[in-house]
């Protein structure tokens, strides 16, 4: 009776692994297929003005998404993003790197610019409205959720990683957190095609 | 007596401010049996009002302990939180319950993991400066603890 208990435990473990590996099989083929950046953006800009992905056509670009109140994955990401782009140096003259917040309750465009300075110059920082955000995020499949903190307040949940986009306005790569710097250059160097 | 000790102690106070202040210095708390080693957090851009908080903990006790809060001077606003990449999601969670400090065992609060976070902070303290805090334990007590402000880029990946 014990064994049978045990095989019926084994059978439904078993069953449980496929069927969360084919779902995550899933949800990383729908990451890449399903990045649909066909209807663009049109997004305020800390560096004035507004940018339309429209006129990004033939020039390669990064995007992170984020926010300012953020402690460690977004300075991070920043920093060493930063610091690719010092290391590429004029060779990414025409490169630009956009960080896009997730929370534009908090982040005016005037501090998201304030903390965008913190970084290389071809760093930009774009703050859709509220009403711009949930078709932005899903257009890039960007995960972002308000999680309430016992003080009142609250952090943001995100999705983490860097989105390199080619030329022709497609998805040409991804840098993950935490990525080893050599993997980001590579990337980068790549989409630049140098 | 009582002059000369004073001057005894203005002497001595320069040498014990350079002491405290040297950097990389391994600073070592002893809150009960509660040992905590360099505590440290990190410089970031000016405008961010968070910066989290990390250390060493170490029970050398032989009953398991649990970190129940943390006080800071630089702002009023400190939770106890883990920070966890589920794929490549960050997921921030507010530990209300604490961190547990298993008898004989050391819990490192890092980068990309467990912290102390510091939110509504009104200046970030400059990178080389330090700051003061207070931590709870549940049997340990309470004590303070020096945090050191390290570079941006501390605990990174390289």
């Amino acid at each position: 009776m014990r064994r049978l208990h045990l095989a019926v435990l084994g059978a439904a473990a078993v069953l449980a692994a496929a069927l969360s590996y084919l779902l995550v099989l899933r949800a990383q083929d729908g990451a890449t297929s399903l990045f649909d950046l066909r209807d663009g953006f049109h997004l305020a800009s800390s560096k004035g003005g507004e940018v339309d992905s429209r006129d990004l056509a033939g020039k390669p670009y990064a995007v992170f998404f984020g926010y300012t109140h953020c402690p460690e994955v977004c300075p991070t990401t920043l920093y060493e993003m930063s610091n690719a782009l010092t290391k590429l140096g004029g060779a990414a003259k025409d490169f630009r790197v956009f960080f896009i917040t997730v929370d534009p309750e908090r982040d005016t465009v005037e501090k998201m610019a304030e903390y965008i300075a913190n970084f290389d110059p071809r760093m930009e920082a774009l703050v859709p409205t509220p009403e711009q955000l949930p078709k932005l995020a899903s257009d890039f499949r960007v995960y972002y959720a308000k999680v309430p903190t016992s003080d009142g307040g609250y952090v943001m949940d995100h999705t983490a990683t860097v989105f390199l986009i080619n030329a022709d306005g497609q998805l040409g790569g991804t840098i993950s957190f935490g990525e080893a710097a050599e993997m980001r250059e590579a990337k980068l160097k790549k989409l630049l095609g140098l | 007596m009582s002059g000369m000790r004073t001057l005894l102690l203005a002497a001595t106070l320069p040498l014990a401010a350079f002491l405290a202040a040297a950097p990389g210095e391994a600073h070592e708390t002893k809150i009960g049996q509660i040992v905590i080693e360099h505590a440290w957090s990190k410089a970031s851009p000016m405008v961010a009002k968070a910066a989290a908080g990390y250390m060493k903990i170490t029970n050398t006790g032989t009953e398991d302990d649990r970190l129940l809060s943390a006080t800071a001077t630089i702002t009023g606003n400190v939770q106890l939180h883990d920070m966890k990449m589920e794929g490549e999601v960050m997921k921030m969670v507010e530990l209300t319950d604490g961190i547990v400090i298993p008898a004989g065992q050391t819990v490192e609060l890092k980068p990309k993991s467990l912290h102390v976070m510091f939110q509504d902070i009104e200046s970030i303290p400059v990178e080389g400066s330090y700051f003061n805090g207070t931590l709870v334990f549940e049997k340990a007590g309470s004590g303070q603890v020096e945090y050191e402000m390290m570079a941006p880029n501390a605990g990174m990946t390289p």
